[in-house]
């Protein structure tokens, strides 16, 4: 190990998608010496992909809006386990972060006064539910994720932001004391191993979809960050809770935004009813996202699906008009005419719920510091890791994301991660060094793949793995099909710990990346299935034939499993904003 | 059987690049360049190139597919096969690292040169500041650019000179800032490109606007830097 280069800095961060650029652009700001590594090139990211745009109560489409309509809308689609105290924090903090990017040059759609344009989208609602549906989703016409990524990165540029680019972060390395101080990560470029040392990790990775075989999430979305923290032994929250977007391109899983459907679009079966009506009859099409993936699945099940093999329902856009397609909804017809032959002024798009989003993550509080229990079941805070976007879980999501919050959360918890993370660093943190061998500890999975001399080739593992979430762990589960999952993913584990990487060439070996991706899908899917098969009800987006009501009594908690002995706990969830009053959980409906 | 011809070179082992041929059972289904190289690659796990979202936003995985720049997430095989045959090999004119894989760094430097982001010298209001739709409509066209090389990699002018031609990807992106009826840096902006080279090396022979994946304009923003430019200096 003595031959390993180190590289110090006062806080890495992992992952340059919109998390993370945004801590990364607040510690440039500070001077403190920081540095992003991405295993892509920045704006590569997945945060690009977004679509319909970033809810937050600025107050432009409706000057009477409330942060606190937008909060309570954020605690009932979450099912009731978001945490109070982060939702409050995400839905007031907002408007302050967006208008940040909008200073920052993040080009919004406008209205006629100039003020930034806001949509309608799913489980929107004004005057705590009561006044009808809101908009309150701000857009760069349907490409606000690109647009503010590289808003973000030409910020960070802007700001001399140190960038490792086509680094790939290997394992995290802890000392004696269970600290975080660093990791080990590898230049993709060159294939040279270093060990980064730094007072403070921030585990900004993004999503895992590609543990499901059909996901609407980019090739890259492998959960890293969640698997070295596995791996280090640092437990998970909700990782049952996985979202499927209603309206995935049917057989590319390439996403359509919900903005569609904000816009005026709705969804039809093969009799062409717009059958959301009788599956919500307030907000139909726009109800949250587990609801409308339900119903879609429902429909398809009960014989109404659209196409020769039943399997998929249509997105109706063409009532719109060609104009309006065209300002508001530019990427989606094009993606419409490339991936699915229709172009969406003349005809329905076909759609079926695909795997998109990831609630759970390392459990945070507000200011991304990651959190472990103790013995008594205590909170405990992890001393130098922290987390930020879809790779934390603070939980303002709970059991079921809404549409536009995921932005929102990527800058308003990315902007408070790096806000502490200074002041931290300017009251002085010192950790105990990392030893040789705890070092050592870290490098072991790599040296394990570069000495593998034989055994099954790491695309065909990854596909079993695909499928087997797919068919045990997707819209609706029960009982035996996740044990019999439970039970391959484990035969999985003991096959993919002797795969082969055949070829251990330094320079740009994307082969060694995606074995290194393999063992990180593993470890999300097996907290996944393990979760899962544990909470024994039906919240948000976690639905059970088995158990289909919601259990109030048992599991108003969030899960925590536990990696070492792969058991799962409960946490308690935050019932406790600090300006306003709780949010009672009430039933459900839209 | 596709017959698929890819441009293969690892600095470790090759002293020169090579074409390896591969064939390809598609069993007729038309699938997209990228596909096809997933593929291949889960035969044969030593192929390098780059991918990310696998559908045309993130930029990643721009290429030279029978002699035209494009990319491979987007591209289908009826969009570009001929004689059942695909040709594939890294965006000309950039050092390759490996494969498909090239080395972009050029191509950054120039993009970063024009100082690719919003400059106002007004103090922030509290909430955005104000744009007219009409206003918001000159970034059309402009802000979309995914960097994804495909424009800069097919212009002569950006193969001749590319430390000193800034290149269609990164002019188009100087444009997208000079629009913005928020930056006030215009004239610090113009006075980095007066120079012979920065702007003034694009002969207008459009390959930018034919491979653009995204359907954008590098040729048409070019030429209002050019017009400002020319405004400025009377």
């Amino acid at each position: 190990m003595s031959n390993m280069r180190t590289l110090s800095f006062d806080a890495i961060i992992i992952g340059g998608g919109g998390s993370g650029l945004r801590a990364a652009l607040e510690l440039a700001k500070s001077g403190k010496k920081t540095a992003v590594l991405s295993k892509v090139f920045p704006t590569r990211s997945h945060t690009v992909s977004a679509q319909g745009g970033i809810t937050c109560a600025i107050a432009s489409a409706d000057p009477n809006d409330d942060w606190r309509w937008h909060m309570y809308d954020t605690v009932k689609g979450g099912d009731y386990i978001t945490d109070q105290d982060a939702a409050e924090y995400m839905c007031s903090e907002g408007p302050k972060a967006v208008f940040e990017l909008e200073h920052m040059g993040l080009p919004f759609s406008r209205f006629d006064n100039g003020r930034i344009y806001q949509r309608p989208f799913g489980g929107q609602s004004k005057n705590f539910g009561e006044g009808g549906q809101a908009a309150r989703t701000c857009a760069a016409a349907d490409r606000t994720g690109h647009a503010l990524l590289h808003t973000l990165y030409q910020n960070n540029l802007k700001n001399n932001t140190t960038f490792l680019n086509e680094w790939f972060a290997v394992d995290l390395v802890k000392n004696a004391n269970g600290d975080v101080v660093g990791c080990i990560a590898m230049c993709i470029e060159t294939g040279e191993v270093v060990h980064v040392k730094s007072k403070a990790t921030v585990m900004a990775t993004g999503g895992a979809g590609r543990i499901y075989a059909s996901t609407t999430n980019a090739l890259i979305n492998t959960g890293d960050g969640i698997g070295m923290a596995l791996r280090a032994g640092f437990p998970m929250q909700d990782m049952e809770m996985w979202q499927f977007h209603p309206t995935g391109i049917y057989g590319a899983g390439v996403l359509v935004t919900e903005g569609c459907r904000g816009e005026g679009g709705y969804l039809v079966n093969k009799d062409g009813e717009r059958f959301m009506e009788r599956y919500a009859p307030n907000a139909k099409d726009l109800a949250g996202r587990d609801v409308v993936a339900r119903s879609m699945v429902m429909e398809i099940l009960e014989g109404r699906g659209c196409g020769e093999k039943g399997d998929h329902v249509f997105l109706k856009l063409d009532h719109l008009g060609e104009e309006v397609l065209n300002k508001r909804l530019p990427g989606i017809s094009e993606l419409s005419k490339i991936f699915a032959h229709a172009d969406p002024v003349k005809a329905p798009i076909p759609v079926v719920p695909t795997c998109h989003y990831m609630m759970g993550g390392i459990p945070t509080n507000v200011h991304g510091q990651a959190i472990m229990q103790d013995a008594d079941g205590n909170d405990r805070i992890v001393n130098g890791l922290f987390a930020c976007g879809e790779a934390a879980c603070v939980s303002v999501h709970g059991a079921n994301r809404l549409g536009g919050n995921s932005l929102l959360d990527l800058v308003v918890f990315g902007r408070a991660a790096g806000m502490f993370i200074e002041s931290a660093l300017n009251e002085g943190i010192d950790y105990l060094d990392a030893s040789e061998s705890d070092v050592e500890a870290a490098m072991k999975r790599m040296t394990r793949w570069n000495e593998s001399t034989g055994g099954e080739s790491v695309a065909a593992l990854k596909t079993e793995l695909q499928s087997i979430m797919q068919n045990s762990f997707g819209v609706f589960r029960q009982e035996d099909h996740m044990q019999e999952g439970v039970k391959k993913l484990a035969d999985l584990r003991g096959r993919i710990g002797e795969a082969h990487l055949v070829d251990k060439s330094g320079a740009f070996n994307t082969a060694r990346v995606e074995a290194l991706e393999l063992d990180n899908l593993m470890e999300v899917a097996e907290a996944t299935a393990i979760a899962a098969l544990e909470r024994k009800e039906s919240r948000g987006a976690h639905s059970r034939y088995d158990y289909p009501d919601r259990d109030d009594a048992n599991w108003l908690k969030h899960s925590m499993y536990f990696p070492t002995e792969k058991r799962v706990g409960k946490r308690d969830v935050n019932f406790k904003p600090k300006t306003v009053d709780t949010f009672e959980p009430k039933v459900r409906t839209y | 059987m596709l017959q698929v011809s890819i441009y293969r070179y690892n600095p470790e082992t090759d002293s020169a690049p090579y074409m390896q041929e591969y064939q390809l059972d598609t069993q007729g289904r038309d699938l997209m360049v990228l596909n096809v190289l997933e593929m291949l690659k889960a035969e044969d796990t030593t192929l390098a190139f780059r991918r990310s979202c696998r559908e045309g936003v993130c930029g990643s995985d721009g290429m030279n597919m029978n002699g035209k720049n494009g990319l491979a997430c987007i591209t289908s095989l009826s969009d570009v096969v001929k004689d059942n045959k695909l040709v594939l090999r890294p965006l000309p004119g950039l050092p390759v690292v490996r494969d498909l894989v090239v080395d972009m760094g050029l191509f950054y430097k120039q993009y970063e040169r024009i100082q690719p982001y919003l400059q106002n010298d007004e103090p922030a209001p509290a909430i955005e500041r104000l744009q007219s739709p009409e206003d918001r409509d000159k970034l059309d066209g402009l802000y979309e650019c995914i960097l994804c090389a495909c424009c800069s990699t097919s212009c002569p002018s950006f193969w001749w000179n590319p430390d000193k031609f800034v290149g269609p990807a990164g002019l188009l992106q100087s444009y997208r800032f000079l629009a913005d009826s928020r930056d006030t840096a215009t004239r610090e902006r113009l006075s980095e490109l007066e120079d012979p080279f920065s702007v003034f090396r694009c002969r207008g022979i459009m390959n930018c606007v034919a491979v653009c994946p995204k359907g954008l304009n590098p040729t048409r923003a070019i030429g209002k830097i050019r017009d400002m430019l020319l405004a400025n200096a009377t």
